[in-house]
């Protein structure tokens, strides 16, 4: 996703001589052909998000339109009052970047694992938060931020990322994409668990299950008409997030549920509990731990959809 | 671009400062707001920058070859907000309705920085002046600005650091000690000048000879007095906190009129 980020940027640069990039001290191999090609309009501010963050409010309330990149936790959590007060009061055009969120860091361990951001910066007045699900989204979403005025986070993964889509998608913020059509089931996934969510909808169908996918890319604001939709004519909703259940897509989609007498089926939060892990190891063996492998998740939606099915 | 100055430019700052500070015990008295000893510290500094230093123009606020100003040390918010009406940017008799200090500490400096390196690749001739207080210097994100502008030679920045010796729970120099504070600065790459905050012809001096040194930025580290200008406020911890009643308002205002 990184790449395809870096490479749209660059594209959206070319034409749009407000765009900033200002890291901080990260992104080895990835923006280096930005530094070459624009370098009155990059910036390494060195390993200090907060001045990071200031410097781009400091830009953006001048007229740029402000890229902050760095992985993890370290553009977000590290300096997150710099981006209420700074970027969101201001509603300044800042756009923050996270590469290799969720458990992508898995062996650098708990500190490189950025798993309640979602959360933190989706209760920050004025943000708009996307995590696109493959890398066709992510350079969709790039476009997307970089002309929707205001503060906007854009989380995703660090690279080798399936692709889902085919490479023309119609992505809008704040609209959930299709990805399979259904009325058993609707996968709601968020980010990096989009190709999961596939996966598991493949799996399903095989055991007569027929599954809706929605890519929520766009965590903030969220489609509830797709989320009601779903509630409607599906009998079991599931969120599938690479972050806490706690303040992320599943809580964003129970606040919805919650406030409608729509909803008719059966509801559950998948994604991480909000705990710090104790276990060590790589991207795909925490996630598994986690249950949130094709396996794990086909594990987790099975009883609920014998409860869906016994409740008719 | 002096055009808009003129207007201000015709009265000494000295007599600026004086409304100023009228200004700043009448609304932290109506409003019943603490910190107007930290608001009273910095009143000469505003008045010399919005009495003829800062291009500005109050007819046209956005302005793009505007000077910055940022009062990062946002509870001196009251004489800043004085300091803007009596510019002419709002009426004076608006000032009823500001009753409240803003700001987390230790965020202007790196905002001012992205301003005036906006300033700077643009080519613009607009300076970035920001105004810190002596206890934000203990936040850490002051000092990694402190670091970045001497790093981008921006020049068109200048901090000037409210040195009232006062902060939040006591003195400095007994809670987190700041000395030697000019060297500090000096020794990350500023032109550092230290003045007497509150002489006007120290403060003109200062921010008229501003850069300090070529392609650096210049911090002003202004010696001042915290309540200065009333004398029962001055160098005193209370008036971080209390508002003045109203004999100490009266007192207070009966003071400053008298004074030269």
């Amino acid at each position: 996703m990184r790449s395809a980020f870096i490479r749209t940027l660059l594209e959206l640069a070319e034409t749009n001589d407000r765009i900033f990039l200002v890291v901080g001290d990260v992104g080895f191999s990835v923006v280096e052909p930005f530094a070459e090609r624009f370098p009155k309009r990059f910036l390494n501010v060195g390993v200090a998000e907060q001045n990071m963050t200031g410097v781009a409010a400091g830009l953006a309330l001048c007229g740029k339109v402000v890229f902050t990149y760095s992985i993890a936790n370290f553009p977000t959590l590290r300096c997150v009052e710099q981006i209420r007060n700074d970027v969101c009061y201001h509603n300044a055009n800042v756009k923050i970047v996270s590469v290799g969120c969720g458990l992508a860091y898995g062996a650098l361990g708990v500190t490189h694992h950025a798993t309640e951001d979602l959360a933190i910066i989706r209760v920050l007045p004025n943000t708009t938060v996307v995590a696109p699900g493959d890398p066709v989204e992510a350079a969709a979403a790039t476009r997307a931020v970089a002309e929707r005025p205001g503060p906007c986070y854009l989380r995703l993964g660090r690279s080798g990322e399936p692709l889902v889509h085919g490479p023309r998608v119609e992505f809008r913020i704040g609209r959930a994409i299709t990805v399979r059509d259904g009325d058993d089931l609707c996968l709601i996934a968020t980010g990096t668990m989009l190709a999961t969510a596939v996966r598991v909808a493949e799996q399903l169908e095989r055991e007569g299950v027929r599954s809706r996918v929605l890519s929520m890319h766009t965590v903030k604001p969220l489609d509830t008409e797709a989320v009601l939709q779903a509630a409607r004519e599906t009998s079991a909703i599931v969120t599938l997030e690479e972050h806490s259940i706690v303040g992320g897509l599943g809580s964003a989609v129970a606040e919805v549920l919650a406030e409608t007498n729509e909803a008719r089926g059966r509801f559950k939060r998948l994604g991480l509990p909000p705990a710090f892990t104790a276990r060590v190891g790589g991207h795909e063996y925490l996630k598994a731990a986690y249950g949130l492998s094709v396996e794990g998740v086909v594990g987790s939606i099975e009883p609920l959809l014998e409860r869906a099915k016994s409740a008719r | 671009m002096t055009e808009p100055l003129k207007r201000m430019a015709r009265e000494p700052a000295k007599t600026l400062a004086k409304r100023l500070r009228c200004h700043v015990v009448t609304m932290t008295h109506r409003a019943r707001s603490s910190h107007v000893g930290t608001a009273l510290s910095i009143v000469d500094m505003l008045a010399m920058l919005y009495g003829g230093v800062l291009r500005v123009d109050p007819r046209e606020p956005e302005w793009p070859d505007r000077d910055r100003f940022l009062l990062s040390k946002g509870h001196g918010a009251a004489a800043a907000y004085a300091a803007l009406a009596e510019a002419g940017f709002f009426p004076v008799s608006d000032l009823d309705g500001v009753d409240a200090s803003i700001g987390s500490l230790g965020h202007g400096l790196a905002i001012a920085c992205g301003m005036a390196l906006a300033g700077q690749r643009d080519g613009r001739p607009s300076r970035v002046y920001v105004m810190l207080s002596d206890g934000e210097c203990d936040e850490g994100s002051t000092w990694e600005a402190a670091l970045f502008a001497p790093h981008h030679h921006l020049d068109n920045l200048v901090a000037m650091v409210d040195y009232n010796k006062i902060q939040s729970l006591g003195r400095v120099e007994d809670i987190l000690d700041l000395e030697p504070l000019a060297e500090k600065w000096k020794s990350f790459g500023w032109g550092v000048r230290e003045i007497d905050g509150h002489r006007i012809p120290a403060i003109a001096a200062a921010l008229g000879s501003v850069p300090f040194e070529p392609t650096r930025p210049s911090c002003i580290i202004a010696h001042t007095v915290k309540g200065k200008g009333v004398s029962f406020m001055e160098d005193n911890l209370l008036w971080h906190y209390r508002p003045p009643d109203d004999t100490e308002l009266e007192k207070a205002l009966a003071e400053l009129e008298a004074a030269e």
